[in-house]
């Protein structure tokens, strides 16, 4: 392990990652918000910017602390989140040891690891919601469940506010199956 | 947090505090020509200035931008633009055009890599001597550098204070990483935070002169249409305003320029520190390096070697004694920039001779991580 890595103490740092268009930096700005404003713990969220963003593999990271946060980037991962293969390879070396590497079960098919939670957030979207759309509010639910980084009064008064209108309903009932399903998964380990 | 706190607590960019610092000096015009990665500032301040009636203007580029920003300013309004390092070259010319007729305004300058068009999306820090010595001539500048989202709020009042206070243009320094990222800030009430208004004259309007020398070199400036008439130049002028070529009022004139700045640079200079009490090895960075740099330190301070950081918030004036005097027990200097070396020469300007300075640079266009720095400290100690 690297001194910088051993050095965080209350540190938590998560990477969404997939592709551009799922929605990942609205999932990473969302989770910033609810802990910011809603749980008054110190954030920054940061994300992958130009041609990078577009298509190929996309990344919104969000830190956070109780304490003062100096660097604002990721040092070593605490939690990935991949909704793509692509994600997955590139990003998995970024998490440290013990970390949580939580993956689209359906779009990640070789994982590098055998200690992983794996959901299908896509089909779980469209079969269950409705609409492809929410997956990245799935995987948050997931991700609040399995952290328990942020209160859940929280993170669903922050999907509730920046869903897009219309949308609200679909997106808080994506947040509670990401929710449960995580609770099932976390029964099961 | 009491409830009217939390009421103000917002998660924001970089470029969306600098928008909401901005409005809080008294900003009421904007001109601008969008460019990555400033144009979250443009956006912005075009959904926000037509609510309290003030104008946008999205000129043709950033020539024209600067010059509407000049001349709202000379008809008396809080002016400022936002650019990035291209943006911010093809602006020289009329920021010169500005340090010489006394005209307050505020320029953003989100950095990207460069030169010529060269790194839309990635960060750099290159751009901090072009703060300083971008437009020809002798003059004195002031630039400010925050590293979080807040102090973009904070230094973007603090550049339209200073910049009324000294009739002079101000540039807040930003980057790409610091622009875009968000954090948490309460948002200050009004009265919370100072906000300063040029001074304007109370002699009859026959007796006014637009440049007059008075004991803190700072000149009361009336605005267009207030019934004061003047002439504004880009020529070396007299008080008055008018061309000059004699010697003594040329001097004279300089000399303003630089005294009004130089003078007061207590009030000016502003700057962090982290760990320097009994440090033996100094990081010295800004912007969003300078939090690498704490960052580093805290992971050195693990390692027990004894280091501590200093930031300088204000790069111009540069905070010459106030480093001098954190160095004075300090045997070795890391200076650590997204660039090829430009703060480092300052500090080797002003060290003691046996102070041994180190640049440790960046420029491919990635943040330095805090790894980088103790990497560096661990190589010089």
């Amino acid at each position: 392990m690297t001194t910088a890595a051993k050095h965080k103490s209350d540190r938590y740092e998560i990477r969404f990652s997939g592709s551009g268009g799922q929605g990942l930096i609205l999932a990473g700005v969302m989770l910033a918000e609810a802990v910011g404003t809603g749980d008054g713990k110190n954030v920054v969220q940061t994300q992958s910017y130009g041609p990078e963003a577009r298509g190929g593999a996309s990344r919104s990271d969000v830190v956070i602390s109780e304490g003062e946060i100096y660097y604002p980037k990721t040092m070593k991962l605490d939690l990935l989140l991949a909704l793509t293969q692509e994600a997955c390879d590139k990003y998995y070396p970024d998490l440290k040891e013990g970390g949580i590497l939580v993956v689209d079960s359906v779009l990640v098919t070789q994982v590098p690891t055998k200690s992983y939670f794996g959901f299908p957030f896509t089909r779980l979207a469209r079969e269950e919601i409705g609409h492809i759309m929410v997956a990245n509010v799935i995987a948050l639910g997931a991700i609040a469940e399995l952290t328990g980084i942020v209160s859940r009064e929280s993170i669903e008064k922050v999907v509730m506010k920046r869903a897009p209108r219309g949308t609200e309903e679909k997106n808080f009932k994506a947040l509670e199956l990401g929710i449960a399903v995580a609770k099932k998964a976390k029964k099961q380990k | 947090m009491t409830n009217n706190k939390q009421n103000r607590a917002r998660l924001l960019q970089g470029n969306e505090a600098c928008v909401q610092g901005a409005l809080y000096a008294g900003l009421n015009f904007f001109a601008g020509y969008p460019i990555t990665p400033s144009t979250e500032i443009a956006e912005g301040l075009s959904r926000e200035l037509p609510k309290i009636g003030g104008k946008f203007i999205q000129m043709e580029d950033e020539i024209g931008s600067i010059a509407a920003v000049i001349g709202a300013s000379n008809a008396g309004s809080k002016a400022m633009t936002a650019t990035s390092g291209p943006g911010f070259s093809l602006m020289q010319e009329n920021i010169g055009y500005a340090y010489m007729t006394e005209t307050p305004c505020v320029i953003v300058d989100v950095q990207r890599g460069g030169p010529s068009t060269g790194l839309p999306t990635k960060i750099s820090q290159s751009d901090i001597m072009q703060a300083r010595w971008g437009t020809h001539g002798d003059y004195t500048a002031i630039t400010l550098a925050p590293s979080s989202v807040k102090e973009c709020f904070e230094q973007t009042v603090r550049a339209f204070n200073l910049s009324e206070r000294f009739r002079t243009p101000v540039t807040v320094l930003t980057d790409e990483v610091l622009g875009h990222m968000r954090e948490m800030m309460i948002i200050p009430e009004p009265g919370e935070l100072e906000v300063r208004h040029r001074i304007k004259p109370d002699v009859p309007a026959d007796w006014y002169k637009h440049f007059e020398l008075t004991a803190n070199f700072v000149s009361p400036m009336a605005a267009f249409g207030e019934g004061y008439r003047y002439n504004v130049s880009g020529l070396t002028h007299d008080q008055a305003g008018f061309p000059t070529n004699v010697a003594a009022e040329i001097k004279e004139k300089l000399d303003k320029l630089k005294l009004k700045i130089e003078r007061f640079s207590d009030e000016i200079v502003n700057l962090r520190t982290e760990m320097m009490d009994d440090a033996k090895i100094a990081v010295i960075s800004c912007g969003t390096v300078a939090r690498a740099a704490i960052q580093a330190v805290k992971i050195a301070r693990e390692n027990r070697l004894k280091v501590g950081a200093i930031q300088p918030l204000t790069l111009w004036p540069f905070p010459d004694a106030q480093i001098r005097e954190l160095l004075a027990n300090v045997r070795k200097v890391v200076v650590a920039e997204l660039n090829m070396g430009q703060v480092v020469h300052e500090i080797r300007r002003i060290v003691p001779d046996h102070t041994e300075v180190y640049f440790l640079g960046r420029y491919d266009g990635e943040v330095m991580p805090p790894q980088q720095i103790f990497e560096k400290i661990k190589e010089v100690k």
